[in-house]
């Protein structure tokens, strides 16, 4: 189970907090983002952004870094703290 | 050298007076306190600003701020660090963010302080929603920022 979180923009534009998904791991997070586009068809423009930044347990991370069970992905606009 | 860092994510607002004496009380050692503190601007992006709200990821925040201030420690001798980072409704001028290095030499506390404010704008997760006349508006990132960064990659080299 990965533990899936969205937010800001990116929150309000999907109109989820997040989702608790089932798939095979370890998996990259590209195919994290192909199992929410199965979930959810609307959400493939906005999740496959370049500009879409990906977080694995709270570290910013690639497309090709790889996701074990249990793991919380988090996806995100580019920031703008400061 | 083994800084003494502290860093807050807080909805509350902070006293630079305060803050200012804390890294001078009992620091006989140092020469040089450098700080930044950034304040909500009335227009942003050529629109009127009324206010904005300031959305985190609350697992992630503290410790990407403490990355990067751990980062900047490797890179100049430093002291002592504090950054708070406020989160939640703020208004026009209030206070968002306050940086301060404390170090032997000015030349470290300037760059140490300009480094971490160049990684928080660009890694640290906090999102800006405006409060606009014409509604509520997320800020948009700018490429100015990303820009930033490369000034410390070409230091190293």
């Amino acid at each position: 189970m990965i533990n899936v979180l969205f937010f800001a923009q990116l929150r309000e534009t999907l109109n989820s907090q997040g989702v608790e998904l089932n798939i095979d791991t370890p998996c990259t997070v590209s195919a994290i983002k192909n199992a929410l586009v199965q979930h959810n068809p609307n959400w493939q423009t906005h999740l496959n952004l370049a500009t879409v930044l990906c977080a694995v347990n709270q570290t910013i991370v690639d497309n090709q870094s790889m996701i074990q069970d249990g793991d919380e992905v988090a996806f995100f606009p580019p920031v703008t703290g400061g | 050298m083994t800084a003494l860092i502290n860093i807050n994510v807080q909805t509350q607002d902070f006293d630079v007076a305060k803050e200012y004496a804390a890294l001078r009380q009992n620091n006989t050692q140092d020469g040089a306190i450098v700080f930044f503190s950034g304040l909500v601007r009335d227009m942003n992006q050529g629109q009127d600003v009324k206010g904005l709200f300031l959305e985190h990821y609350p697992a992630m925040t503290e410790k990407s701020l403490a990355e990067i201030v751990d980062q900047a420690c490797t890179r100049w001798p430093l002291s002592r660090v504090r950054l708070i980072h406020r989160v939640g409704q703020l208004h026009i001028s209030d206070q968002i963010v306050f940086v301060a290095v404390s170090s032997h030499h000015r030349e470290a506390a300037f760059e140490a302080c300009h480094f971490i404010m160049d990684y928080l704008k660009n890694r640290a997760p906090f999102w800006k929603k405006e409060t606009t006349p014409q509604g509520d508006t997320w800020v948009a990132a700018l490429d100015k920022d990303t820009y930033a960064l490369q000034k410390w990659d070409e230091h190293d080299q």
